[in-house]
């Protein structure tokens, strides 16, 4: 069966307008609040601390804040994209439309994983301006961005789809992935932890992403890239599946 | 029951079609229909009959419990994406993006159906609509009939052979709604088929083919709207008297008459089907009885009447349907 790619191209267009639109949220004001981050703690207080396995504290959090914006980003574009639809009854066209769930996926998800790659690109081209930094595996590195966009943006989704209101829409983001990713390894290494802690840190998800990632800049990691790269499929193969019993079962969405 | 649909031309065949939510409640009961290729099916029913579920059924926005739906040939669950891209659908609610360009919310609807882009195609649909000049407009700033007509243009922007229109008339002044029907006749001679629900009962009596009413989940009758007409339309006749009656003169009790307006109106009900409709005797026999009347007219019921004669009634469906078969 050929793939319905008008129908792709459709919702992907549709999605990079709506970004677009709403620019100064969309793309503004994350780059604006990492650069604060670099300015406060790669710049100002960065300058006061030692380095972190030879690599300078504001050089060392650079992966980490990426990250941060790169999972918010991709959860809120992609929760948004198919959320808005639901809640203002647009996505009726969507259901009867000869679209599949994997076409409507690659539409939005596309659109969302793009928006949060760009970002994250920007952001780190924004970094350089505070901080100097290097990137010893730059394949590496953008393979491990477009993974985690595309994964968190499967993730958000799944958000999108089950909310019914738009305070679902943001409590898993500020609730879950905000704190995680603050005791993900953003700020410090894991290994600076006590040994009880670092066990703990280990059932944090956000610590693999953040690790491969910094790994792709730095050649060092708390844990090994190949288990960063295996959970970070793992978990989207996961969203693959809940997204598909979604749309099998017509989960909050067909009646 | 309505009778077994055998129409070969059929492009929309609904076999025991039933809907019975999660909370027990049924929305549709075993429903059989087929839609002629072509025509202009009216689905009349009162409020929370099914109208709509049985259209979001079709569309592909609900599952059924039970039962299948083709759509020339294609099963809507099986063989959604070609059954799908035949259809267009004009919801009942003012469901727009409201930051986007008309412009680009038909481009939108194109290309989700999987069509290549066809700006001349679009700009027709635009000017039939008249929407033309408003293709730049966001739609949030157009009134709630434009949106109503962006609703049309995006429902036909994919060139469907098979336009469902769900209760268009809903909150639409005079003016759009005759540019609406008078689109909906343009289509049909270019071979669309449309399938409405409608609560203004004279819009189907005035655009429909055939007739389907609907009411508790249950098609309970299916008929051609003339043939309907005929077999369920009653005509009266209605004299004006000079001077009121306080009741009918004993001469006259065998008649089929009503006292009415005070008693200075007349009014005898008749079968139009019946060769001798007795007005003349019964002329006589008020003239018999010194009775003198300064004006007399006749009329004929009309379709909403007979719709809810049927829908308070279901056994006179029965009948008729039964007549027909």
């Amino acid at each position: 069966m050929s793939l319905n790619t008008h129908g792709i191209r459709a919702i992907y267009r549709f999605e990079i307008a709506r970004t677009l639109r709403t620019i100064t949220q969309s793309i503004i004001a994350p780059v604006l609040t990492t650069s604060l981050y670099f300015i406060v703690f790669g710049t100002a207080i960065g300058s006061r601390m030692g380095d972190i396995d030879n690599v300078s504290y504001g050089a060392f959090i650079i992966p980490g804040l990426v990250m941060l914006s790169l999972l918010n980003e991709s959860i809120s574009n992609a929760s948004f994209g198919i959320y808005m639809p639901k809640w203002s009854g647009t996505i009726y066209e969507l259901l009867s439309a000869p679209v599949s769930w994997f076409e409507v996926l690659l539409g939005y998800v596309g659109a969302a994983a793009t928006k949060s790659v760009l970002l994250g690109l920007l952001i780190l081209g924004t970094a350089r301006l505070f901080v100097p930094y290097h990137i010893e595996h730059p394949v590496w590195m953008l393979g491990f961005l477009v993974l985690t966009a595309v994964t968190f943006s499967l993730f958000g989704f799944i958000i999108g789809l089950w909310a019914d209101n738009f305070q679902k829409l943001q409590v898993v983001p500020m609730l879950i992935v905000t704190p995680l990713t603050f005791l993900g390894g953003a700020f410090y290494s894991i290994s600076m932890l006590p040994p009880l802690w670092q066990t703990l840190s280990l059932f944090n998800p956000v610590v693999y992403l953040i690790s491969g990632f910094r790994w792709s800049f730095y050649g060092q990691a708390d844990v090994h890239i190949a288990v960063s790269t295996g959970m970070t499929l793992g978990f989207m193969l996961v969203c693959l599946a809940v997204i598909w019993w979604i749309f099998r079962t017509g989960y909050r969405l067909r009646r | 029951m309505p009778s077994a649909p055998s129409a070969s031309d059929a492009i929309v065949s609904i076999r025991r079609l039933g809907k019975t939510y999660a909370d027990g409640f049924v929305a549709l009961k075993q429903v059989d229909l087929d839609i002629r290729r072509g025509e202009i099916f009216a689905l009349l029913g009162p409020n929370g009959a099914g109208k709509t579920t049985l259209i979001s059924i079709v569309c592909g926005m609900a599952k059924s419990s039970e039962g299948t739906v083709l759509v020339d040939g294609h099963d809507t669950v099986r063989d959604y994406r070609a059954a799908r891209s035949l259809i267009g659908l004009v919801p009942q609610e003012l469901h727009t993006d409201s930051f986007e360009t008309v412009w680009a919310t038909i481009k939108f609807s194109r290309g989700l159906f999987g069509k290549p882009p066809n700006d001349a195609y679009l700009e027709k649909v635009l000017r039939d609509l008249s929407l033309w000049d408003k293709r730049e407009n966001k739609i949030l700033t157009l009134s709630g009939g434009m949106k109503r007509r962006v609703l049309i243009a995006k429902a036909l922007s994919h060139e469907p052979s098979i336009l469902f229109l769900d209760e268009p008339s809903a909150g639409v002044d005079v003016e759009l709604r005759h540019d609406m029907w008078r689109m909906v006749r343009a289509l049909r001679e270019a071979g669309t088929t449309i399938i409405l629900t409608t609560h203004y009962i004279e819009e189907a009596e005035d655009m429909a083919d055939r007739i389907g009413i609907i009411t508790r989940g249950e098609l309970i009758l299916v008929e051609d709207k003339a043939v309907l007409m005929r077999k369920l339309g009653k005509k009266q006749l209605t004299l004006t008297l000079k001077t009121a009656l306080t009741r009918l003169p004993e001469a006259l009790s065998a008649w089929p008459l009503e006292l009415a307006g005070d008693g200075l109106h007349l009014v005898y009900t008749f079968d139009t089907q019946k060769e001798d409709t007795g007005i003349a005797e019964l002329l006589r026999a008020v003239a018999a009885e010194g009775i003198d009347f300064k004006d007399l007219h006749s009329s004929e019921s009309s379709l909403e009447e007979i719709f809810v004669s049927l829908v308070h009634t279901p056994q006179v469906a029965q009948g008729v349907q039964g007549a027909s078969a």
